[in-house]
């Protein structure tokens, strides 16, 4: 047993308050998989490249692997698991990788559809360059990303009412 | 991939921060955004007993605008940076560099302070803040001093910042109006540190350069002021034996290592073309 003291940590994680006592070292990724069994959000590269363990904390993407749970004491935090509309239906964004064929093996899709819900927010209309940009830090390695483009394109389009141009390739 | 155990410490001022730091020496590291720092302790490359994060410290962060100076909290995240529309208006090279830094993620969480404090060869600030000639605000226990971003690197990792003292801000001399500008960097892929980077600050008057300004990302252990090229340039009309010699003296200041990126040959090389290309980036920005 360690003799470092456990910290209070209070978070709001998908519209529901939570609070444990953690290890100061214990990484986000870890407290929402292990301690709120929130496993959409992966562990894959653990060292802040790949992005499959994107959340949304306090409005700004951020990669859980590289971030302490004590630093997200009493953020407001969304993940893969909050995305749905409130009736249980797909959101914009699940549609369009749905229809668009956003994913093959899916282990980075909640990551892509988590960063690509704050960058719709902040930009609801993107353009094609800024779509690849805003994704830059999520990588893919069976979609060749073309489809996660449009799935992008398709809830971006969908969510501002206009008509959804391209197919899937 | 865990840390080692550390206790953890969320001071609310600067004072309290310093207070932490005196007390534990260098036991203690100050976390800001933590995208050097936390993949370096999963590495156990780093393993700090007490952790200081400074996110609860609300002097750390913000851009003022001073007229002649802008100064800007260490706190800054990149986000913020790109943002800032005082930045985009007095010092767009800033916007410039910060969008050629990591990804969206890390830089929604990666800040200023962190980034010219760290030490990293790597990183892309501290060459810019040379370049822009800033000077950094460090908070001590015996009060607060300047040092020049020009002065403050030692060798990888190692600057003028003492293990009990704090970077708070950084303070940057507002290029005059109509300058121009470029920070080029090539990299491998996205959220790749530099295999050679160039910043450039010129000011033209009637085709002359009047002043320049020219400094250098990871091609030696610290970021380079390149004062001999700056000086060869500044009252030449670029034309090209003139380039051609400033480029070859920022070429004579390089020690890369050879690496991943490349040899250190080709590294040196890369130095001058960046050079070349953001010389003639920015001479076409310039108004005057």
């Amino acid at each position: 047993m360690s003799d470092i003291e456990q910290i209070p940590v209070t978070m709001t994680v998908n519209g529901k308050k939570v609070q444990r006592f953690v290890e100061p070292r214990t990484l986000l990724i870890h407290f929402l998989r292990e301690e709120l069994n929130l496993t959409g959000p992966h562990i894959g590269c653990e060292t802040s490249h790949c992005g499959a363990c994107t959340v949304e904390m306090n409005g700004m993407s951020v990669k859980s692997c590289t971030l302490f749970a004590a630093q997200a004491n009493g953020a407001e935090m969304t993940t893969i698991e909050g995305m749905a509309n409130a009736d249980g239906t797909l959101s914009a964004l699940q549609e369009g990788f749905r229809e668009m064929h956003g994913l093959q093996c899916g282990y980075c899709t909640p990551g892509m559809i988590t960063r690509a819900h704050t960058l719709l927010k902040e930009n609801p209309n993107p353009t094609e360059d800024e779509i690849r940009m805003g994704i830059a830090g999520n990588l893919c390695r069976c979609t060749g990303y073309q489809n996660i483009v449009k799935a992008i394109q398709y809830a971006a389009a969908k969510l501002n009412g206009t008509d959804i141009q391209e197919a899937a390739e | 991939m865990i840390p080692g155990e550390f206790t953890y410490h969320r001071p609310s001022s600067v004072a309290e921060a310093v207070a932490i730091l005196v007390s534990h020496g260098d036991e203690a590291r100050p976390l800001s955004g933590g995208h050097s720092l936390i993949p370096m302790m999963k590495l156990r490359m780093a393993a700090p007993e007490h952790l200081v994060d400074l996110a609860g410290i609300a002097d750390l962060k913000g851009i003022s605008d001073g007229g002649a100076t802008i100064s800007i909290g260490a706190m800054t995240t990149q986000n913020e940076l790109i943002g800032s529309d005082l930045l985009t208006q007095k010092l767009p090279i800033i916007r410039e560099t910060s969008l050629l830094i990591a990804d969206p993620q890390i830089r929604y969480m990666g800040t200023l302070g962190g980034n010219v404090a760290n030490g990293d060869p790597g990183n892309d600030m501290p060459g810019l803040m040379q370049c822009l000639n800033a000077s950094y605000v460090l908070a001590g226990p015996d009060g607060e001093r300047e040092v020049a971003a020009r002065e403050f690197y030692e060798a990888a990792y190692f600057t003028a910042l003492a293990p009990e003292e704090l970077l708070t801000a950084v303070k940057i001399p507002v290029p005059a109006a109509g300058h121009g500008y470029a920070y080029e960097k090539l990299k491998r892929k996205v959220g790749d540190y530099a295999t050679a980077a160039a910043a450039v600050i010129l000011t033209m008057d009637g085709g002359t350069v009047s002043s320049c300004s020219i400094a250098l990302t990871n091609v030696a252990d610290t970021p380079l002021f390149a004062s001999d090229a700056s000086d060869i340039i500044t009252g030449s009309t670029l034309d090209s034996a003139t380039v051609d010699r400033a480029v070859a003296a920022a070429e004579a200041i390089t020690e890369p290592a050879s690496d991943g990126r490349g040899p250190a040959e080709y590294r040196t090389k890369m130095a001058g073309i960046m050079v070349r290309r953001a010389l003639a980036r920015a001479a076409e920005r310039a108004n005057g």
